[in-house]
């Protein structure tokens, strides 16, 4: 008897937490049609995206220069540049960022790819449905992070750990947001194949696979932003490398300075990598945006 | 409508049996009954079309008309009874259902392999006015533009049977008139056998052979035109055959 797997899926989305952090967001863009933002260009654009930051930055300047906050508490931003100047010049801000990326990036490989498969398996075979949907469903509703104790012990404190909970966090947006998309391919789509004589790997490789495409690409952006808040966590844990180690480091000497120069760094880090995967996304979705440029 | 786990992937307990060469017949089919959840949809339907003959299938709304075209398509295989159609069938939508993430000549070749249907598709795409729309994204075309594309797809698999289920139906009145002349003119240069569903009563007189209207499941009216190709709507018979396919519809003729 065919099990109502849909159903199931319902009850646990209700059961899902509220933990809204790492809670793994499913794109509904996918069930109704994409609508055509107004994306503004040029200077314009520019100025729209950086003026949030730069009056940040103003008050920073203001704040620290008129002494309203303790230099102990947060460091002046030009304080913050020299400390970053310094680290630069021995070296070290390379080093720790080098092993970082390292990190992020093997473990974004490993989840992406096993996020894929497994959403593939699930999503074409009713048997890999059933073995893997339900559990990984069930899964997803537990903050990854939970898992650093068990992973210390499994895994020890070396390098494995970090890739390994990066890869985690990753594996399951990709995962759900991959597969809900191969299901919610219009069935329309899947007539069309028939009637057009496209095997069973036609269907998979030109309806299927395209289909999916953007769901795949949300689950990425999530997917993204989740490997830098599982390494930072993790690299402040138990680490003797890593950006994370540095503003550990640095915390236990008070040098909030460099715990500041930290953070910007993950800031960067994190923009610089949505930026490249929308990028990513608008080359590989243009028959989508096709009517915003019109 | 999603895509259930099922649905690519199981092959369905019957399909229509493919004739190799058919004799003289593109479709046969007897005694076809389908029903969902134990309501008779198609009860004891028999059909049979001839090798390039232009059939109209007229019928109510829910009278079944889409599920006798599924079954014949191959889209639908918990069906009881026989059907046999030709090895090359092709089908035209509603929707034009062009692959939103194909360009155009990819969509007209889906499914086809090889130099001679990319030459093929090339020429259709011309034929129906689309040369130059290639390379286009199927999101930039307009409803008649998609429906032209998609009857350029049917085509180029050179059907010996094609099935098209109000393929007009979301276009407007003038693009509808283009469309039929389109569709005569295809029709009387690749000669397949046609199925065309529709709503419409006149276009069905305007472009069959022969009409059958389908009524609560049952083949009600098999009724053949002999009109000249051309000038159907100027024939001293137009508007008898419209009353009577009204008053068979259910409709009182309001053309008085
Ligand atoms: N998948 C299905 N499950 C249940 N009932 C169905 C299904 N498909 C069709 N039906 C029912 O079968 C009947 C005939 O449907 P069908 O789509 O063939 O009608 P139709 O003649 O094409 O109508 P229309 O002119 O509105 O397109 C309808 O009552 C419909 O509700
Ligand atoms: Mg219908």
């Amino acid at each position: 008897m065919p099990i109502d797997l849909s159903s199931l899926r319902d009850l646990d989305r209700l059961a899902a937490p509220a933990d809204e952090a790492l809670r793994v967001g499913v794109d509904d863009r996918l069930a109704t049609p994409h609508r055509a933002r107004r994306r503004p260009r040029g200077l314009g654009f520019l100025v729209d995206k950086a003026l949030g930051p730069l009056l940040l930055l103003g008050v920073w300047f203001t704040a620290s220069g008129l002494g309203w906050v303790d230099s102990t508490t947060l460091p002046s931003p030009g304080q913050t540049w020299s400390a970053a100047h310094i680290l630069i010049a021995n070296g070290q801000l390379q080093e720790h960022l080098l092993i970082s990326l390292q990190r992020a990036a093997v473990g974004l490989v490993i989840g992406v790819t096993v996020g894929v498969l497994l959403a593939l398996l699930s999503g074409l075979s009713r048997v890999g449905e059933v073995l893997l949907d339900s559990n990984l469903q069930m899964l997803r509703s537990m903050p990854i992070l939970a898992l650093v104790p068990l992973a210390i012990v499994w895994f020890g404190i070396g390098e494995e750990i970090k890739v390994v909970l990066v890869a985690l966090g990753v594996m399951f947006p990709i995962y759900l947001n991959t597969h809900t998309a191969i299901r919610s391919v219009d069935a329309k789509y899947i007539d069309l194949a028939a009637t057009s004589g496209l095997g069973r790997i036609g269907l998979i490789r030109r309806v299927i696979l395209p289909g999916a495409l953007p769901g795949f690409f949300t689950g990425l952006r999530f997917s993204v932003a989740i490997a830098w808040l599982v390494l930072v966590v993790s690299e402040q844990i138990n680490a003797s490398s890593g950006i994370g180690y540095l503003m550990t480091q640095a915390r236990s000497i008070g040098q909030t300075d460099v715990i500041v120069v930290g953070l910007i760094v993950y800031a960067l880090l994190g923009l610089i990598s949505d930026t490249l995967v929308r990028f990513f996304e608008r080359r590989a979705l243009t028959w989508r945006s096709t009517l915003q440029s019109r | 409508m999603a895509l259930d786990a099922s649905v690519p992937l199981t092959t369905g307990t019957r399909t229509p049996e493919r004739v190799r060469e058919p004799a003289t017949h593109a479709v046969r089919a007897s005694k076809v009954n389908r029903s969902f959840d134990g309501r008779g949809v198609l009860e004891e339907v028999s059909l049979s079309i001839g090798n390039g003959e232009f059939v109209a299938l007229l019928g109510r709304s829910g009278s079944g008309k889409s599920t006798l075209l599924r079954i014949l398509a191959g889209l639908d295989s918990e069906y009881a009874g026989q059907v046999d159609v030709p090895e090359r069938v092709a089908v035209a939508f509603q929707d034009a259902r062009l692959l939103p993430w194909a360009r155009i000549l990819p969509n007209v070749t889906l499914g086809l392999r090889g130099q001679r249907a990319h030459k093929l598709a090339l020429e259709l795409l011309a034929e129906v006015g689309l040369a130059g729309k290639e390379k286009a994204w199927p999101k930039t075309l307009s409803g008649g533009e998609a429906q032209r594309a998609a009857l350029a797809r049917a085509l180029a698999r050179e059907p010996e049977l094609l099935l098209m289920d109000e393929p007009f139906g979301a276009l407007d009145a003038l693009t509808r008139i283009k469309m039929h002349r389109l569709l005569r003119r295809l029709f009387l240069r690749h000669r397949p056998a046609v199925l065309l569903v529709t709503h419409d009563v006149e276009e069905a007189i305007l472009l069959a052979d022969r009409i059958l209207v389908l009524t609560d499941g049952r083949l009600s009216l098999d009724l053949p035109i002999d009109l000249p190709a051309e000038g159907r709507r100027q024939a001293a018979t137009f508007r008898q055959l419209r009353a009577q396919l009204l008053t068979e519809l259910g409709v009182e003729d309001d053309d008085h």
